[in-house]
């Protein structure tokens, strides 16, 4: 098969499916009645017509700062406590269960404690996204930092490597692959929790607006807000999959060459 | 010896938790208005013990959880095995399934209203979208996991479609699907609670929302540490699973002592 044989393969193998449920759902729902399924059609011009407006300023990205704020304080916090936990064997093992703890805690209960404490502002939005998103950063950065590989470790201690270039080149980058697995964790976690917030009490907001609209039985508008939503997700999703390719992309080679497959 | 000091290590911690927890709010450094002394969580979780109302909302919370992970797990299974399976049906639903899958569940909260209201089925269609990606993933990883060198053996043996399924991909497959078991555990139960503290089906996210919105703030703490001793429990149940699916798995048998 030719180059661009595969290529067109491969895109018809991508694209197939997905154009053809499009389709489908196009043709059954075009001349829909029913009040709750309206018309494809009818969604996507609503889509236009909402998310296209002021909204993406005024709803959007208010959701997504604090989405990211309380993501980016999550991934910060977690790292920051995981690293000396994962060292010391003896601090793992007093706070581990009450870690395991709190971790188990479902993320939502914390919107109406911090609620309670912060009120319904940015500041209870952005602490619920960094309660949900710490745990899985935080235990999984144990987990890397406790399975460091004791060769490299002593080599680094023969070179005299100490201190920031320690942590830098041997204690962060060794964990880093299973960092990251807390990470794509918490950030699903994080969306979930963004919306939830939003849902709950506040003035605007991507959650806030889709309750509205279901409230005010505004279907079309809801749906559009449903498939706004799974956008969202879909992209910071390939998002942080760029990202990790790139600052993980000494450890696929590895393992790519451990396996004995061609590196590259 | 290590095991009994990794215990008593454990115990202090909780311990100490559990002081700080006393006298942070004793000694006004955070009001007890915002968070109560652990003695009085505990005081009204006792309280609670004693009232029906709360089993019931226990009782409702895990029959959506239970309800909702056992449909996910066996759609992710029947799925997972016949996508894997089959190659061309693999490559087809590849980008549709990883186009799915991040679409949070969360986002289907209005639909849910919409369609049942407070009903169970609005907690069990959050319940199976979040649950189910978890098990397909994992059971899809899995059946590609599958050495070839068996599957062809199993082939040259004469084997057919329903014996290579049970004796060559099922076992490749169950160590994957047990992990995909562990995380749609954990996501139903915070989908359970969401769907009932966000729509207002009966369990115990509704009673946590309930004593917020009455500012009963120890019964409401007393509610949060019941949600996360059914998370610890969800967690050691499956791990209890995943040792007794997998006995015979090395992951499992090279932790015994040797």
């Amino acid at each position: 098969m030719t180059a661009v044989g595969r290529l067109a393969r491969r895109a018809a193998l991508a694209l197939g499916l997905p154009l053809a449920i499009i389709a489908v759902l196009w043709v059954a729902s075009a001349d829909s009645q029913s009040f709750y399924l309206p018309p494809l059609r009818t969604v996507l011009e609503t889509f236009a017509d909402v998310w296209l407006s002021a909204r993406l300023i005024d709803d959007v990205l208010p959701s997504l700062l604090r989405l990211a704020v309380g993501y980016l304080a999550a991934v910060a916090l977690g790292v920051a406590i995981g690293v000396p936990l994962g060292a010391s064997r003896t601090v793992r093992g007093v706070v581990e269960p009450v870690l395991e703890f709190f971790r188990a805690i479902p993320p939502p209960v914390m919107v109406p404690i911090l609620i309670l404490i912060a009120g319904i502002g940015d500041i209870m939005k952005v602490l619920v996204i960094v309660f949900g998103c710490v745990w899985p950063v935080l235990l999984n950065t144990v987990e890397g930092v406790r399975a460091v590989d004791p060769v490299l470790d002593e080599t680094a201690r023969c070179y005299r490597i100490r201190g920031l270039a320690r942590l830098r080149h041997l204690v962060l980058r060794g964990a880093s692959p299973q960092i990251f697995t807390g990470m794509r964790q918490s950030l699903s976690i994080g969306i979930i929790l963004m919306v939830i917030s939003e849902m709950f009490a506040s003035s605007n907001g991507l959650g806030f607006t889709i309750i509205q609209f279901q409230r005010s039985f505004a279907i079309p508008e809801m749906w559009s807000g449903i498939i706004l939503l799974g956008l969202v997700g879909v992209l910071l999703s390939l998002a942080f999959r760029a990202v990790e390719g790139r600052v993980l992309a000494w450890y696929y080679s590895l393992r790519r060459s451990h396996r004995g497959e061609p590196t590259g | 010896m290590r095991a009994r000091s990794a215990w008593a290590q454990g115990v202090a911690g909780l311990a100490g938790l559990c002081v700080l927890l006393e006298l942070v709010p004793r000694s006004g450094l955070v009001s007890a208005r915002y968070l109560p002394p652990i003695s009085e969580i505990l005081a009204a979780l006792a309280d609670k013990a004693g009232e029906a109302s709360f089993w019931t909302a226990l009782a409702d919370t895990m029959r959506g959880w239970a309800i909702g992970l056992t449909v996910a797990v066996v759609a992710g299974v029947v799925l997972g095995v016949a996508l894997g399976s089959i190659g061309p049906l693999r490559a087809a639903t590849g980008s549709t399934i990883e186009f799915l899958r991040p679409i949070p569940s969360v986002a289907l909260v209005p639909l849910a209203v919409l369609l049942f209201g407070t009903d169970l089925r609005s907690k069990l269609l959050l319940i199976v979208y979040a649950a189910f990606w978890q098990v397909l993933i994992q059971v899809l990883s899995g059946v590609q996991d599958v050495d070839p060198v068996a599957r062809e053996t199993a082939r040259s043996y004469g084997l057919g479609a329903w014996a290579q399924v049970r004796h060559v991909t099922w076992p490749t497959t169950l160590p994957y699907l047990m992990t995909g078991v562990r995380l749609a555990a954990t996501i139903a139960l915070v989908l359970a609670i969401t769907a009932e503290l966000v729509i207002g089906s009966p369990g115990l996210g509704k009673e946590i929302a309930v004593a917020q919105s009455s500012g009963a703030v120890a019964s409401m703490y007393a509610l949060v540490v019941v949600t996360g001793l059914i998370g610890v429990a969800v967690n050691l149940l499956a791990r209890v699973l995943e040792r007794r699916a997998l006995a015979w798995h090395t992951s499992v048998r090279g932790e015994l002592p040797a």
